[in-house]
Formats: structure tokens, sequence, C-alpha cells
């Protein structure tokens, strides 16, 4: 029997929204086991937040929450009851890394900081994310992670130049950590393997996005220029955008970035007159009637489905791609080849569909075998089977109202 | 010029063959302390063509492309097309432990360097691939550049204007995206060879990561069939409706606030800015007679939407970004200002938090200030210790190492190997 990558790796896991929860999950889609500590007195935000099952709100219905906890267990404990640090405790010492999310300072006001984490087991590895950082004078500020489009720099950089800017979709930077944060976690555990030692991995949110645009970053800090919204066009290829095909709202992504690609391209629109003007003949020339050449080409796509752009242009060597809305990502050919959905059975939301890891590893392949828990489900098991309590604290503590 | 490598990855040699795809996977892996070579083909990496440049000379030692994606990196220059090319290369696996590359899929067995051929010489080997759609299934040829794997991972259709194209962001984001979880992928390997003993083939695509972009839209479908649609400055996925103001022009430029999704900490901050707009003369009926800690907006009406809109707006177009971004800070409203680059640097969070990072370029006569680490660790460093590479900068040092002489790299650069 193959053996799971994360077997035997066990992750206390406070984080909650986005950016916590999906990192570990990689993990926990790689078999680690996780336990992911919520309470009904403060839920997990996106429990509040759509897709619900049948559109009928309710703490266990969404599917955005779900979706981002499988393979781990629930855990209800109100951390804040008097009691909860005999459980708390167990957890510690139960577990290899600690991950949260929390505002900085939340841990700490619960008597589980870092120091304190290291007191109760010495080679723990806590992941700590938030939007800021754990330090700084902005590091408290509560804020969520579709504002933080806007400071990170994306929504000034994601838009038409003859308009306000837009941004790109939902909470783009909560996008960013979760991998980062997820080979973080994996390097301290390589490190602790090695060394003996355990790590606090601070990641901040802004920090890692504002990497994903180094080079316009750079491009201020050397030459003191302030890049903007340039619509779907590149610098160095054309026709380079998205053109509307038949059918509504559905379009085609078309970059060409070589002479080849220029050639294939017109020979399969069954080489138009107009291609042949001096306009078109280069490189320079396209991006100096860049808006002239996309007109053109948008009336050829427009006779064709999507789809037939791009397996007849991807046919002749030019990059081109459906620009698909979620029914087509949930129904692409090419995921469902590589299996990267899995479909689980959610006990309020019924069977649905959810992502795996974004990698295949040849010898450890990954397995989601549990779908998002419903808050709380697992309390008595985790209690009883993982951290071995008696029935009898158990129900002792369950009646105080530790487990809300 | 080189700071000491204290990170947690300081034992590991990674040899990094990406072009732009993948260029990031090894830069965070030199963040966190592994000795990354990026090997290039003899005359320079297709990345040191992109721009912007220093000064805006478009030259390959100028590109910032290459030193933001390549610090932390050395560099050496190799054509692995040669026999003496392969050789080398074959000689430099066996002291690595990682190899990542993002060339066309099948184009490393075509050299007989594939993870087959590499495993043999190094058996503990970890061969990383970052792909527009993965190493198999039917788009596997596909070629696909940012636009394409943003496209077909369904970002573009919910960003910009509905009365517009579907748009993406101006500077590549499937490419870091790619390099990032390349990064996670090939820990995962380490992590799993430090406890077996094991090596494995690391397969990445592009497209399956910019899915988990996608956030709750694909969920949408899935479990409501919906497709949700871009709304230009609006927020798509928090209701069916999409009516909730995302972006909001102020005095100098835009900020970013919505009245969210919940009560708790949304609730507060919506109450707090009505509260702040009635304290300065902008005392809307309506707003206030809205009980915030009930409020959820998944269950707020487009009209309701559109009733808050108005006073907000005028409230917001009577200051700065500055302004609201102080006034929010001291009144915990969730405000965020849209900053450029040039915001970002002054930013004083950042300056607390020493992000910034100085790296001297002496073949510049230069010092240029860089973001700093993806992360930061508690006990070992993550941030820059070295500028990216010239052209061959390190190719004494490193085929040195493998033994070969001086002489031998002198045949080797003047037929073009190096």
């Amino acid at each position: 029997m193959v053996r799971a990558l994360f077997e035997g790796v066990r992750i206390l896991d406070f984080t909650w929204a986005y950016v916590g929860p999906v990192a570990v999950k990689y993990l926990a889609d790689q078999g680690a086991e996780v336990i992911h500590v919520e309470s009904s007195t403060r839920p997990d935000p996106i429990r509040a937040a759509p897709p619900f099952k049948d559109g009928i709100p309710g703490i266990n219905r969404s599917a955005y929450p779900a979706c981002f906890n499988n393979n781990k267990y629930s855990l209800a404990l109100n951390l804040k009851h008097p009691r909860a640090k005999e459980i708390l405790e167990r957890l510690i010492n139960w577990a290899d890394i600690v991950a949260e999310s929390f505002a900085p300072g939340a841990m700490a006001r619960l008597g589980i900081s870092y120091d304190n984490l290291v007191k109760i087991k010495p080679d723990i590895i806590m992941y700590s994310t938030c939007q800021q950082g754990q330090t700084g004078r902005h590091s408290k500020i509560a804020a969520l992670g579709t504002q933080l489009v806007a400071l990170s720099g994306f929504t000034q950089l994601t838009g038409w130049p003859d308009r306000d800017p837009t941004g790109p979709f939902g909470p783009y930077p909560d996008t960013i950590a979760p991998p980062i944060g997820a080979a973080a976690i994996a390097a301290a555990l390589d490190y602790r393997r090695r060394t003996g030692r355990g790590i606090h991995i601070d990641l901040s949110q802004y920090e890692a996005a504002i990497n994903f645009l180094a080079p316009v970053i750079l491009d201020y800090t050397v030459n003191k220029r302030i890049q903007r919204a340039q619509g779907n066009h590149c610098p160095y290829a054309a026709p380079h955008g998205i053109f509307p095909c038949k059918g509504e709202d559905r379009w085609c992504a078309i970059a060409v970035f070589t002479d080849e690609e220029w050639q294939a391209l017109y020979e399969a629109m069954g080489n138009p007159q107009w291609v042949r003007r001096r306009e078109f003949a280069t490189l320079l020339q396209r991006k100096k009637n860049e808006d002239e050449l996309e007109q053109q080409l948008a009336r050829w796509t427009i006779n064709y489905t999507a789809e037939e752009i791009m397996y007849k242009l991807q046919g002749v060597g030019v990059p081109a791609g459906v620009v698909e809305k979620a029914e087509d990502v949930q129904n692409d050919p090419q995921l469902a080849h590589r299996h990267y959905f899995w479909q689980l059975e959610h006990s309020e939301i019924g069977k649905h569909n959810y992502e795996g890891p974004p990698f295949r590893l040849s010898k450890t392949p990954a397995e989601l075998n549990r779908a998002g828990p419903c808050l709380g489900q697992d309390t008595e098991y985790v209690c009883r089977n993982i951290l071995g309590i008696s029935e009898e604290l158990f129900s002792r503590l369950s009646a105080d109202g530790v487990f809300e | 010029m080189e700071k000491k490598n204290m990170g947690l990855l300081s034992p590991y040699r990674v040899l990094d063959l990406c072009d732009e795809k993948g260029v990031v996977c090894g830069r965070i892996l030199g963040d966190f302390g592994a000795d990354v070579i990026k090997v290039e083909s003899p005359g320079g990496d297709p990345c040191r063509n992109i721009g912007p440049f220093y000064h805006d000379i478009p030259h390959p030692e100028n590109s910032l492309f290459w030193f933001a994606y390549c610090a932390n990196k050395r560099g050496i220059t190799l054509n692995i097309e040669s026999a003496d090319g392969k050789e080398i290369f074959r000689k430099l696996v066996k002291t690595a432990d990682v190899v990542v590359e993002s060339f066309l899929p099948g184009y490393m067995d075509s050299l007989g360097l594939g993870y087959t051929e590499l495993s043999q010489v190094n058996h503990s080997l970890i061969m990383t691939s970052i792909t527009p759609f993965g190493q198999t299934g039917p788009y596997k040829d596909f070629k696909g550049s940012d636009l394409i794997t943003w496209s077909v991972g369904g970002m573009t259709q919910v960003s910009g204007y509905p009365d517009r194209p579907p748009l993406r962001a101006s500077f590549p984001q499937s490419y870091p995206h790619g390099g990032a979880v390349g990064a996670a992928g090939t820990m995962f390997a380490l992590y799993y060879r430090t406890i077996s003993g094991e090596g494995q083939y690391v397969d990445v695509s592009i497209q399956e990561q910019v899915v988990r972009t996608l956030c709750n839209v694909r969920q949408f479908w899935d479990v409501c069939r919906i497709n949700l649609n871009r709304a230009g400055q609006y927020r798509v996925g928090l209701s069916a409706a999409s009516n909730n103001r995302l972006i909001w022009q102020c005095k100098d430029g835009y900020v970013c606030f919505n009245t969210a999704f919940s009560a708790g900490p949304s609730g507060r901050s919506n109450q707090a800015l009505v509260d702040w707009m009635n304290n300065e003369g902008i005392k809307d009926e309506y707003l206030n007679s809205i009980d915030w800690s009930e409020y959820s907006a998944a269950q707020t009406t487009e009209e309701q939407f559109a009733r808050l809109e108005i006073p907000i707006s005028k409230f917001f177009m009577k200051h700065t970004m500055a302004e609201l971004f102080e006034g929010a800070i001291e009144r915990r409203v969730m405000i965020y200002p849209a900053y450029s680059a040039k915001e970002i640097v002054e930013d004083p969070q950042l300056k607390d938090r020493e992000f910034w990072e100085e790296l001297e370029h002496p073949e510049l006569d230069d010092t240029v200030t860089y973001p700093g680490a993806f992360v930061k660790f508690s006990e070992t460093e993550s941030g820059l210790r070295r500028r990216a590479p010239l052209i061959g900068e390190h190719n004494q040092e490193v085929y040195a190492e493998l033994g070969l002489s001086d002489e031998d790299l002198l045949i080797l650069k003047q037929s073009g190997v190096i």
C-alpha cells in the first residue's frame, strides 16, 4: 500500500475564511491529520456566504467553506470558555503544527502565542497568516481579502485605459498566499525533521501579493514609473486579447507573440484581404494599429464558437483558449482527464465537487476522502478517539458548554 | 555582497531550467535557503527579454523581471541540447536535489533528460514540471501564455465590465501562481524524501491553480447552477445579484469598501462608517434605519444596494485616499485605498516590517530596492542574499566543482555549450 505523503503529521487548525484553510487543505489532501477548531459562538464568516444548497442559507449549507476544509475533522470549541484550556492543552500536545489566521494578538489573548506554545511543546511549528503580517503599525487592521486587492496594487492594474479600474475578481490576494504557506509549512517540517527545531512562520498576505507584482514595483523603485492597467494588451504581442464568439457572452483569448504564430493565425482565417495590408505586416505595425487589428479579428471570431476557435488555432500552434465560465470549468475535458475534481458526499449539501491539488506527485498521490465537515460534527470523535478523553469528562465539559 | 545563507533549506540544491512560467518557484525555494542554480541557454535566458528594464535600456542584463525573480539564485549557461551539455547536465543532476523545468511536455524526454533518465543518474532526485495544462490530457500540448491559462482557468470571465470583454490583470498572474504552487509540490516531495529516501516526479498544471483563484465561483455553478458574471466595480460572488459596490471613486483616486456579507466585524465596520458620515453631516435616513448588527449582504436587494450607494459615494468623494484610510483605521471601518507601486513603496507598514531590501549591483554601480521575502521565519533568514546572476556569472565556480578545468571551459565556451 502506498503511504500517504503527510501520514502521521498532525495539524491543529484555527484558521478561517480562505487563506488559512486552503493552505492547510494542501496538506490534508496529502494525508495530514487535521483538527479544524471552530465555534458556533464565533463561526467562520464564510459559513454565512453563498453558494448555499438550494439557495437556502444555513451554517452547514454553503459549498464555499466546505471546499476549503475537506479531509479535516471539525471540533467545536469555545476558546473563550474558562474550561476550554483543558482541551486546548491536549490539542497542542497532540499537534506538530498549529495554524492560525486571526488578527495578530488574538492567539496571545487566548494564551496560545508562539512563546506559550513552545513552552508546552518545544519543537512546535506555528503557521500564522494575516493580511499585513504579525508586526508593524497596521498589523491589526481588520479587512477582507476583497479589500486587500486594492492595497496590494491589483485594483489599479486591472482595467481598461479609458475607464476606471475594476480589479480582478474577488478576494484575489487570498488565493496567492496559500500555496506559499503550504510550501513554508512543508519546509518547516523538513527542517524540524533534520534539526529537531520548530519555527514560527509569519506570512503576510500583503507582502506575498506584492511579490506577485515584483517587476512592477521595481519599475517604480528603479525607473520611477507608475504602471497602470492596459486592458488585455501585452507590450510585446499583437493581437493579444479576448474576442467575441458565437453565443451569449462567449469569448476566446488569443495571444500572438511570433511571426510564425501570426502567419498561422491569418492562414487559419483563410488569408483575408485585410491581413495583407502594411499596417499588420510586422509586430511594430500591429502594435500601432492594434485597435483596428482587434476589430478585424473580432469579425472573424464571432462566426465560430469559442471552442471551435480554440481547437482551430491551437491545432496550428497559435495560443488560444476558451474563456471558461464556472460551468465550463466544472465540465472542462482537460480537468476531467486529470481527475482534478473529487465528488464527495456532504451530509447537508449532498454530493458536490472539490478541487484536488494542482500538482500530481508520482509516488504519493493525493486522496480526498471526506467532505467539508458540518460545524462540530467530529467533536466527540476528536475528544474521545484522538485525544483520549474519558466519556465522563467529555459529558461534563459538554454540559458546561465548552463544545459550543 | 552576498549574505550568509542561514535558510531552512540550506542543504539543498535546485537546478532551475524554467522560463517565465515557472521561474518564481526557484525564487521561493531560494528565499527558503536552497542553493538555486539558474541554468540558462548560452546567450541568456528568455526571461531576460521581459521588461521593464533598468533605466529603460532593453538589454539582457537589465531586465527587472529577471532581477525580481532570479534574485537568490546563482547562474550558469549550458546548452542542454548538445552532447557535452547533456553530459554536464547529468553530472550536475548528481549534485542536485531538485530539477525544476517548464518546457513543453515531452521536451526533456526528447533530450534524454526526462525524469525516468535523470532518476537513474540520481535515485532520490525530485523533478518538478510546471506547464500550462500539465503533462497529461487533451490540452497538454496546447500553447498557454498568461492570457490563455487565466482564461481557460475561468478568471477572466468574472473580471472586468459586463459590457466589455473579459479581462486579465495587466501584469501576468498565471506564472507566479504556477511558480508558487510548484514550490509547494516540490517542498512536499522533498519532505517525503527526507522521511522515505525516495524522490519523485511533480506534475504542476497552471490551469488547475488558476481554478483555485476562482474562490467560490465554481461552487456557484456546482450547487446552484449559476454562472456568475463580471460586474465591473461591483462585488461578484456574495449574492447572485452582484450589486454591492466594491471600488469607489474618491477625491484623488479609488478606495475599496463593501458592505460585506455578514454581521460581526463587517456589521461593526458598516455602523462605524455610518457614524462617521453622520458626524460629517451626511446623515442619510436609509443608512441610519438599518440595524447593521443583523445585516446580511446576501439578502440585500438590488434596490437596497442602490440606496446605500448614493450617500456613501457622496461621502467618499469629499475625501482623499489618505484621509479615508487614516479615518478608517481610527474608526475600524474596512476601507483600503487602491494603491499604485508608488504608494506601496511609501507604505509605513512595510517599513515597520523591514520588508524592503537593498541589493548592490556593482556592475551598474547602483543599489536597487527590492520587495523582500515571500515569507518570514522566526529563527532563520528568508530574505534576499544575492542579486540575480549575470549571464554565466557562476560558470567557473559551479563547473570547477564538477571537475571541469579552465581549459575545458574555454573549449565549451567557444563551441557554444556554455
